[in-house]
C-alpha cells in the first residue's frame, strides 16, 4: 500500500508557494506566507495575513507570554507550529470591553475574574477565547497562532513587506 | 419520488434508464457517458461524472457564493432567493455570438430540480463528493441510487465544532474513519482543563484531526464563526469539480500539503494568473476572477469567507473594491 506524507509547514521549514501572474497584478492575491510573517515579527504582534472588510485574520508568533486580551465577540486561535498554553478568566467586569469594540484590547496586568481554566494547543488545534472572557498566550519556545478575529486598534498592516508583489 | 412534486417537470425513463428534465426552457437528459443540456439558442454536452461532481456542490452548498460553473458554459449564479441557471453567459464567444442564454428561478424550484436530477442520475457505486480513487464510475446505464452519498448533510457549526451542543468531533464510531492519505495526522487533542464551574465553558478541538477524518472533497464546511467571518476549511483531492466565480473576495490559508489554482476573468473565461499554495500560505482571491483547484494529495485548505448579505451589491455597484486590500 502507497504511504502518504502529509506537509505541514513551521517556522523551522516552510516553503512558499506564489503567484505566477500571466495578465494581472500580482498585489491582487496579497500572497504572503504565515511562517514567514512570524519569523520577522516581534512576539504577539497581531499581523494581519488576511482582510475581508473589518474581518481580519491574524498571525501572532507565540513566544513567551502574551499580555492579557479581551474582546466584545467571540475568537478563534489556531496554533499553527508550536506548543501553546492559553488561559482564559471570566472578567468580572465585562464593561472593561466596550460593547461594540471591534477586535481585542489590551488589559492592564491581571484583569479581575475568576480563572476559567486553560488550554494546551498543539499543532492543528483550534480553541475558542470567548466573548467575556479574557485570555493569555504562553509558549515556551516560539509557534504560529493563527488568529481569526476583527480588525482591532492593535492590528498591524504591513502588506507591502509580507506580500508578494510581482 | 420527484415526479409527485409540484416543481420537478421530468419525462419517464429513457433507454439508459434515466429520466430527461425540463427547467423553464432548458432541457437536461443522460446517457450511459454523457449528459446533455439543450436551450431554446444551442446545446452542450458534459461528462456525466463530472456534470453529477459539480452539481453535487452546486445542490449542497445551496448555490453557494456568487457562481458555480459546471464547465466554461453552464452554471448558476446565486441572488439568494432566486438563482440564474445560464448557458454561455460568462463565456466571451458565446456573448460575443450572442448564444448565450439565462433564465432566473427561485431558489427552491431549482434546487429541488438539482436535488432531482442528482437523485435520478447517480448509480449505487458512485459518490460524487469522494474523489476518483475512492468511488466507482458514474457511467453505464441506470443502476440504483446512493442517497446516503447525495444528501449528506453539510456541517454548519453555529460557534465552534466541538462546543456542547454544536457540531460534534469525527470518530470510528461516528463513521469517519482517517482518510487513507490522512493516516499520518497526528489524532492528540488539546489538553483542556476547565476550573469549577467552568466545565464545559473552554473549548478546544484537533482541526487537523477533524479534517482528516472528512469522507469528502472541494466540500467548504463551517467549523467556527466570528460574526459574518466564517472559516469553512475543506479536504481537497484532484480537481475542483466546479469552477467558482467570485461575488465577492474570499481567502484561502494552506493548511497542508498543495494546491495548484487556475485563475480566470470572472465574465470572459480569460486566463489571469496560476497560484501555487503551500503550508502556511494565504492568499486572496480577488471579486471579480473565477478559480479551480488542483490538488495532487488530499490537502487541507482553509477557506474564509465573509458572509455579509451586504457585500455582492457593494462589489458589484462599486462602493467596494474587488481586490481584497490596497497597498
Ligand atoms: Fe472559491
Amino acid at each position: 500500500m502507497t504511504t502518504y506524507t502529509t506537509r505541514f509547514g513551521s517556522l523551522q521549514r516552510y516553503e512558499k508557494g506564489g503567484v505566477e501572474v500571466i495578465n494581472d497584478d500580482a498585489k491582487n492575491y496579497t500572497f504572503s506566507n504565515m511562517f514567514e510573517v512570524a519569523s520577522m515579527a516581534k512576539p504577539y504582534e497581531k499581523v494581519a495575513v488576511g482582510k475581508n472588510m473589518e474581518y481580519v485574520l491574524e498571525v501572532l508568533r507565540a513566544e513567551g507570554t502574551s499580555g492579557w486580551r479581551a474582546a466584545a465577540h467571540d475568537e478563534f486561535a489556531l496554533v499553527m507550529d508550536g506548543e501553546v498554553e492559553i488561559r482564559l478568566r471570566k472578567l468580572a467586569d465585562p464593561a472593561v470591553v466596550p460593547a461594540g469594540t471591534r477586535g481585542s484590547v489590551s488589559l492592564n496586568g491581571t484583569p479581575d475574574g475568576q480563572p476559567m481554566g486553560r488550554v494546551r494547543a498543539r499543532r492543528g488545534h483550534m480553541t475558542l477565547l470567548p466573548v467575556g472572557a479574557a485570555y493569555q498566550f504562553h509558549a515556551d519556545r516560539p509557534g504560529v497562532i493563527l488568529l481569526q478575529t476583527v480588525a482591532g486598534a492593535d492590528t498591524q498592516f504591513r502588506w507591502a513587506e509580507i506580500c508578494q508583489t510581482m | 419520488m420527484a415526479t409527485q412534486t409540484t416543481g420537478v417537470r421530468s419525462t419517464g425513463p429513457n433507454e439508459h434508464g434515466y429520466r430527461r428534465f425540463q427547467l423553464g426552457e432548458f432541457t437536461f437528459s443522460r446517457d450511459e457517458y454523457f449528459v446533455h443540456v439543450a436551450w431554446p439558442t444551442g446545446s452542450h454536452i458534459m461528462s456525466a461524472d463530472a456534470f453529477l461532481r459539480a452539481l453535487q456542490r452546486d445542490v449542497a452548498w445551496g448555490f453557494f457564493y456568487g457562481i458555480v460553473n459546471f464547465d466554461g458554459v453552464i452554471g448558476t449564479v446565486n441572488h439568494y432567493g432566486t438563482v440564474d441557471l445560464f448557458a454561455g453567459r460568462y463565456n466571451d464567444a458565446y456573448r460575443k455570438a450572442e448564444l448565450d442564454h439565462v433564465e432566473n428561478f427561485p431558489s427552491p424550484l431549482i434546487l429541488e430540480s438539482f436535488q432531482a436530477i442528482l437523485d435520478d442520475w447517480t448509480n449505487a457505486g458512485f459518490d460524487p463528493f469522494a474523489s476518483p480513487h475512492e468511488t466507482g464510475g458514474a457511467f453505464g446505464p441506470k443502476a440504483g441510487e446512493n442517497r446516503r452519498a447525495t444528501t449528506r448533510r453539510r456541517v454548519t457549526a453555529r460557534r465552534m465544532v466541538g462546543v456542547p451542543g454544536d457540531e460534534p468531533l469525527r470518530s470510528d464510531e461516528s463513521g469517519f474513519p482517517i482518510n487513507r492519505q490522512f493516516v499520518d495526522v497526528p489524532q492528540d487533542e488539546p489538553e483542556i482543563v476547565a476550573e469549577p464551574g467552568f466545565e464545559g465553558q473552554v473549548s478546544a478541538f484537533n482541526l487537523f484531526a477533524y479534517l482528516s477524518r472528512s469522507d469528502v472533497t472541494w466540500n467548504p464546511s463551517i467549523v467556527s464563526v466570528c460574526q459574518d467571518s466564517l472559516y469553512c476549511p475543506t479536504t481537497e483531492e484532484y480537481i475542483l469539480p466546479v469552477i467558482h466565480g467570485n461575488d465577492r473576495v474570499e481567502w484561502f490559508v494552506q493548511l497542508s500539503d498543495e494546491i495548484h489554482w487556475a485563475v480566470e476573468d470572472r465574465d470572459t473565461g480569460a486566463v489571469r494568473a496560476r497560484v501555487v499554495m503551500k503550508p502556511g500560505d494565504v492568499c486572496a482571491m480577488p471579486a471579480d476572477i473565477r478559480h479551480q483547484g488542483y490538488a495532487p494529495k488530499r490537502a487541507m485548505l482553509l477557506v474564509w469567507e465573509n458572509a455579509s448579505p451586504d457585500l455582492p451589491q457593494l462589489i458589484a455597484s462599486g462602493k467596494v473594491p474587488t481586490n481584497p486590500v490596497e497597498f
